[in-house]
C-alpha cells in the first residue's frame, strides 16, 4: 500500500511538473507567434464565425452563378468583399492585394494560404453590384 | 359535378394569376411574366447586326469603346496584345469596292471553341453568348486554333488594375463577351453604344424576339453570316458585304 501511494504521489508530481514545463513553454511560444490582424469591419453578409469558415464557398457559389447564369445581384460576390473591406493606405487610398495590409492578405498571410483570386480580379474597390 | 363549377374555378384561378379581369375571360391587362429568379434565359438569343454600308473605314469607335469598357491595355505589342474586336478593310480587286467592318467573336450557336475545349472552360451561355470561364481555363489555346474568325486572344502578360466587372489574367484565353456584364443589366454592348453615337451601323438585340429591331431588320434586309458554309449559326450578322 505504502509503495503504491508513493508511486502515485511521484506520478502526480511528475505530471504536475511536466504540465508546468510544457504549459509554460507553450504560453511563451504563443506570445511569439504572429497573430492575425482582425480587421475592424461592420457587419458582414453572414456572422464572422461563418465567414471565417465558409467565405470561399460563398465566393465559389456566387462565381458560378454569375459566370453561367448571369446572376449579378446580391452582396456576397468578391466585388462586394473588396469594396466593403477596403483598407486605406497612408494617403487614404485603398490598398491592393500586393500590400500586406490588404484585408484578405492579413489572414491569408497568417494562415499561409495562397489566394489566386487577384491574378484576374481586382483587389481594389470599384463598384458594388446592385 | 357540373361543368360550370369547373369552369368557374378555372376562371377564378386565371384572374388571380394573370392580372385583372374586368369580366370572366376578359383581361384588362396581363402581367409580364418576369422570371422569379434573376438570370439568363434560353428564350433569348442575343445577336448583333452590322451594316457594313454605314461602317466607315476611318472610324474606330467600336474598338476604342471595347478597350475602354473591358480594360484592354495597349502594351504596344500588337502580336501579343489581346484584341476583342478589330476593324477589317476589304477591297474587291475587280471592282475596287471597299468595305470596312468590325470583326469579333461571332457567338456561334454551334461554337467550335466549345467543342474543342478540353476543360469545359469555353462555354455557351443559354442566351447564346459564348464565353470563357477563366476559373477553369488552362490556357491551352485549342479554342484559338478552332475559331474560324480568329476572334480569341491569349493573355500573354500579367494584368493589373482590372475593371471590377471584367476579371482578366495572364495565362487564359479571352474574347468578345458581347459586354455580358452590361447585357445582364439590360444595356447594349459598349461597341454598339459607341457606334450609335457615330455611324449607327450596329444593332444589338434578341434574335428570338420577332418584335426586336434586330429581328425586324433581319427579316427585311438580306444579311450575311461570314463563312456560312460552316453552318455555325452565327450571332453576328452583316449587311452589305
Amino acid at each position: 500500500m505504502g509503495t503504491k501511494g508513493k508511486i502515485r504521489t511521484i506520478i502526480a508530481f511528475f505530471v504536475f511538473v511536466m504540465a508546468l514545463a510544457f504549459g509554460g513553454a507553450s504560453l511563451v511560444v504563443a506570445a511569439d507567434v504572429p497573430q492575425p490582424v482582425t480587421p475592424k469591419g461592420k457587419e458582414c453578409v453572414r456572422d464572422a464565425a461563418f465567414m471565417r469558415a465558409n467565405h470561399m464557398n460563398l465566393l465559389k457559389h456566387k462565381r458560378d452563378d454569375t459566370v453561367y447564369q448571369g446572376v449579378r445581384s446580391g452582396n456576397d460576390g468578391l466585388k462586394d468583399c473588396v469594396t466593403c473591406h477596403a483598407i486605406p493606405d497612408d494617403h487614404g487610398k485603398p490598398v491592393g492585394a500586393d500590400d500586406s495590409r490588404h484585408f484578405c492578405r492579413t489572414c491569408h498571410d497568417y494562415a499561409a494560404v495562397t489566394m489566386d483570386c487577384f491574378q484576374c480580379h481586382t483587389s481594389k474597390p470599384g463598384g458594388v453590384s446592385k | 359535378m357540373s361543368e360550370i363549377n369547373r369552369r368557374k374555378f378555372l376562371e377564378g384561378l386565371a384572374s388571380t394569376t394573370a392580372g385583372i379581369a374586368i369580366a370572366p375571360g376578359v383581361l384588362l391587362y396581363t402581367t409580364q411574366a418576369k422570371a422569379a429568379v434573376e438570370g439568363v434565359s434560353s428564350a433569348v438569343r442575343w445577336g448583333l447586326l452590322v451594316d457594313a454600308n454605314k461602317c466607315s473605314k476611318d472610324c474606330n469607335a467600336c474598338v476604342t469603346a471595347c478597350s475602354k469598357e473591358n480594360g484592354l491595355v495597349d502594351n504596344g505589342r500588337p502580336t501579343t496584345d489581346p484584341q476583342w474586336i478589330r476593324k477589317v478593310d476589304l477591297k474587291d480587286k475587280k471592282t475596287g469596292k471597299e468595305t470596312s467592318l468590325p470583326m469579333m467573336c461571332q457567338h456561334c450557336a454551334e461554337p467550335p471553341c466549345v467543342d474543342v475545349c478540353p476543360t469545359g472552360a469555353s462555354f455557351k451561355r443559354v442566351d447564346g453568348i459564348v464565353l470563357v470561364d477563366r476559373h477553369i481555363c488552362i490556357g491551352c489555346r485549342y479554342c484559338m486554333m478552332a475559331c474560324p474568325y480568329k476572334a480569341r486572344s491569349f493573355v500573354h502578360e500579367a494584368v493589373t488594375d482590372q475593371k471590377p466587372d471584367i476579371p482578366r489574367g495572364k495565362g487564359t484565353v479571352e474574347s468578345c463577351s458581347f459586354c455580358v456584364h452590361r447585357v445582364d443589366q439590360g444595356k447594349s454592348p459598349a461597341c454598339v453604344e459607341a457606334c450609335a453615337a457615330k455611324e449607327g451601323a450596329m444593332t444589338f438585340g434578341d434574335m428570338n424576339d420577332p418584335k426586336s429591331e434586330i429581328s425586324q431588320q433581319l427579316a427585311k434586309y438580306p444579311t450575311t453570316q461570314i463563312r456560312a458554309d460552316l453552318g455555325l449559326d452565327l450571332g453576328v450578322r452583316y449587311r452589305g458585304i
